[in-house]
């Protein structure tokens, strides 16, 4: 299956172009994709990955004070969301779900936006067209026929953005990613199924969701896909650039297996000491995304203390405007219930929200007047 | 004004919509070259081209949900299901994506999707071919849920429908695709709205609510009524969702009297909504509870008893008795009011 025989050759292998104790190794295939990353793009990408994971820690410990409803943390998954997140150009448009807040960063979210949804003041946190991308999509899988739709479009306009979607390991099993994959196929839609393979959905292991490695199916699509260590930052970037690259140039989709891991609970309601070993939590702490990258900077000497304490400070500057535009975000109003149903006028609608109204203006004048009349009563005839 | 088959005036509409909007594209399968099974999209990939007549792989739900991704980029597709009971795969984008992306968006993204099911039965079909499930829609928010009944309607409601910035569902009635009409090509779009319910036949006596492929049979029931002497009024209500109350209150007002009739099951369905609103709206114009004359609450059957299930001109006859108070099917049988 000749699809694409750099992906082909590296099939079985995960890119990896940073060991876990910092060591960069090099990549035949892959150097050239990230020859331009130099001391000061990697500080900045470790920089992003610091900040990620302060915004992750923070918004977990706003949930834990009842100041959110839920949170989905991504802790361990900073590598995969920012080296991919980072390779996009502001014209790609983003398809995720409900984790990517890293990627959510990297396209420039307002930072109150982002707790939105998990505050309970909206459904969605963003306007989609603001920072290219999506609200994120509960529905497992949902997003990924959107972003293949999307990306038959931007054929249709010859343009060359690029639709990416963002799913897990459980996704695969639904219908719907299948189906976009064959859409995608067909139609050879620029869009990048980029999955992280973060070992659990909730509290299924990968292993009861697919056989073989997660990468290997999407040949069987046509689709040329490729594993790379997706606690590595500097590869998921040169991988997600030769797919962009790819489909740019009118060489259709690509998939992405991230290997990876979910250090934290599948969202602040899950206790996952009920089904995973503790010792597996260890390995992948060897592994970690951050301290990698830490070391590599120390090792060539572009980790002072001076820049050390300078991300942590934009870290917990980050932290702190993301607590305060939560704390004082404006309290949705009553009658927003009725919002946006329609873009058009809706005769049923318009008149549940007048008798919503009715009632909620006869309890607000009952208050103060306690004769006033009970509209039930009136019949119409 | 020229005469043409209800196929011929939907493959007229959207010839004029794709005309009027580069933005239109049609999705679904065998649309292209076949011109679809029932040939309602023939000759508009030969002169639109295939990057606007897509051909599609057969997955109702990946056609829906790479449709809602060709309306966050600014498209206006529409998508044709190719039996009623094929919808079902599609059911999840629909109802959680097509229908809510506006809301859970705040009015950022617009889904001005087209939904063109054929439905109902009568043709002779194995099953999945002849459900009418437009009350899993209309009981969806966010959606819009229309049903045309004769080739002008067709022609103009299927512009609208796309013309529309919400997402529609678009129910054909398959039987009646064969049966000829005036269509009048140069109507002024803005003059009906797809919204309004349509009196057919005016009456004094009884009101005979229906839509799709029962508003023909429905005007035949009040013309055979009124060599009774009853007269019937009936109304097609074109909109299912949200349905045009006035028009139909204004009526029973008039007539005092409710018959509702549909191919769909009874239980649940859109005949229960219409009693319950109408009865909340003018219950002392009542002269009698509202009637329905409905399919039973049956998977659709077998082709040789499809005429059980489905509402004839003598069931809605009967059910216009019913309401009426005169001698009926039921009155016969003792202790139970017609």
């Amino acid at each position: 299956m000749p699809l694409n025989n750099e992906a082909d050759a590296t099939q079985n292998e995960l890119v990896q172009l940073i060991t876990p104790s910092g060591e960069r190794r090099s990549n035949p295939v892959y150097d050239r994709w990230v020859s331009d990353v130099d001391g000061a793009a990697l500080q900045a990408l470790y920089e992003d990955m610091v900040v990620i994971r302060r915004i992750d820690a923070e918004a977990t410990a706003l949930q834990r004070q009842g100041e959110l409803a839920l949170w989905p943390p991504l802790l361990g998954q900073e590598a995969a969301q920012i080296g991919s997140g980072r390779a996009l150009r502001e014209d790609d448009f983003v398809f995720s779900s409900y984790r990517e807040n890293g990627v959510a960063y990297c396209r420039g979210v307002d930072l109150t936006d982002l707790l939105r949804v998990w505050r309970g003041n909206a459904s969605a946190g963003w306007d989609p067209y603001a920072i290219n991308m999506a609200p994120p999509q509960v529905i497992i899988g949902a997003q990924t026929l959107h972003a293949t739709g999307y990306a038959m479009g931007v054929l249709a306009d010859g343009a060359d953005s690029v639709a990416v979607t963002y799913f897990g390991d459980g996704a695969t099993s639904q219908g719907d990613v299948n189906e976009a994959m064959v859409f995608a196929a067909s139609y050879q839609a620029p869009v990048i199924f980029f999955c992280q393979n973060n070992q659990w959905a909730i509290s299924e292991p990968v292993r009861l969701q697919a056989h073989v490695p997660i990468a290997h199916r999407a040949p069987g699509f046509g689709i040329p896909s490729v594993r790379v260590d997706g606690n590595d930052v500097l590869a998921c970037l040169a991988v997600t650039r030769e797919a962009l690259d790819r489909a740019r140039t009118g060489g259709g989709p690509t998939f992405i297996e991230a290997v990876t891991y979910r250090m934290g609970p599948h969202t602040t309601a899950d206790d996952p000491t009920r089904y995973r070993d503790a010792n597996e939590l260890e390995d992948w702490a060897a592994k970690d995304p951050i301290s990698r990258v830490a070391a590599l900077l120390d090792a060539q000497g572009l980790l002072s203390a001076e820049v050390s304490d300078a991300v942590k400070a934009t870290a917990d500057d980050v932290a702190a405007r993301l607590r305060e535009g939560c704390i004082s975000m404006p309290e949705p109003q009553a009658l927003d219930v009725f919002k946006h149903v329609y873009s058009e006028p809706n005769s049923w609608l318009e008149r549940q929200q007048d008798s919503y109204e009715q009632y909620l203006t006869y309890f607000d004048s009952a208050e103060s007047v306690n004769t006033a009349p009970n509209p039930s009563r009136e019949v119409s005839r | 004004m020229s005469t043409m088959t209800f196929g011929r005036a939907i493959n007229a509409g959207l010839r004029r919509a794709m005309e009027n909007d580069p933005k239109v594209v049609l999705m679904g399968e065998d649309i292209g070259k076949l011109g679809g099974v029932f040939r309602i999209t023939d000759g508009l990939q030969k002169d639109f081209g295939s990057h606007r007549v897509l051909d599609t792989p057969l997955a109702e739900s990946g056609i829906m949900g790479t449709a809602v991704g060709l309306a966050y980029r600014g498209y206006r597709p529409v998508v044709e299901i190719q039996f009623d009971g094929f919808i079902y795969p599609a059911f999840d984008q629909i109802v959680c994506q097509v229908a809510k992306l506006h809301y859970r968006t705040q009015g950022h993204v617009k889904v001005p999707l087209t939904i063109r099911v054929p439905f109902g039965g009568g043709i002779g079909s194995p099953e999945h071919h002849s459900e009418s499930p437009e009350a899993y829609f209309t009981h969806t928010s966010g959606l819009r849920v229309i049903s045309v009944s004769n080739p002008q309607d067709a022609f103009v409601m299927i512009q609208q429908a796309i013309a529309s910035d919400d997402p529609v569902l678009y129910f054909e009635p398959k039987r009646r695709y064969h049966v000829k009409g005036e269509v009048d090509e140069s109507v002024d779009l803005n003059a009906t709205s797809m919204n309004n319910a349509r009196v057919v036949t005016e009456g004094s006596d009884v009101t005979l609510v229906t839509y799709g492929p029962l508003v023909p049979t429905a005007r035949d029931a009040a013309i055979a009524a009124s060599d009774d002497g009853v007269s019937v009024e009936v109304i097609d209500l074109r909109s299912l969702a949200p349905i045009d109350f006035a028009t139909v209150e204004k009526s029973v007002r008039k007539t005092g009297r409710l018959v509702i009739t549909h191919e769909a099951a009874q239980s649940g369905g859109l005949g229960a909504e219409i009693a319950a609103s109408i009865t909340e709206r003018c219950f002392y114009h009542l002269e009698h509870a509202p009637v329905r004359v409905t399919g039973f609450d049956i998977p659709y059957p077998y082709s040789k008893l499809e005429f059980h299930h489905l509402p004839d001109l003598d069931r809605i006859l009967d059910g216009v008795d019913r309401v009426l108070g005169r001698s009926n099917s039921l009155s016969s049988r003792s202790g139970l009011e017609g």
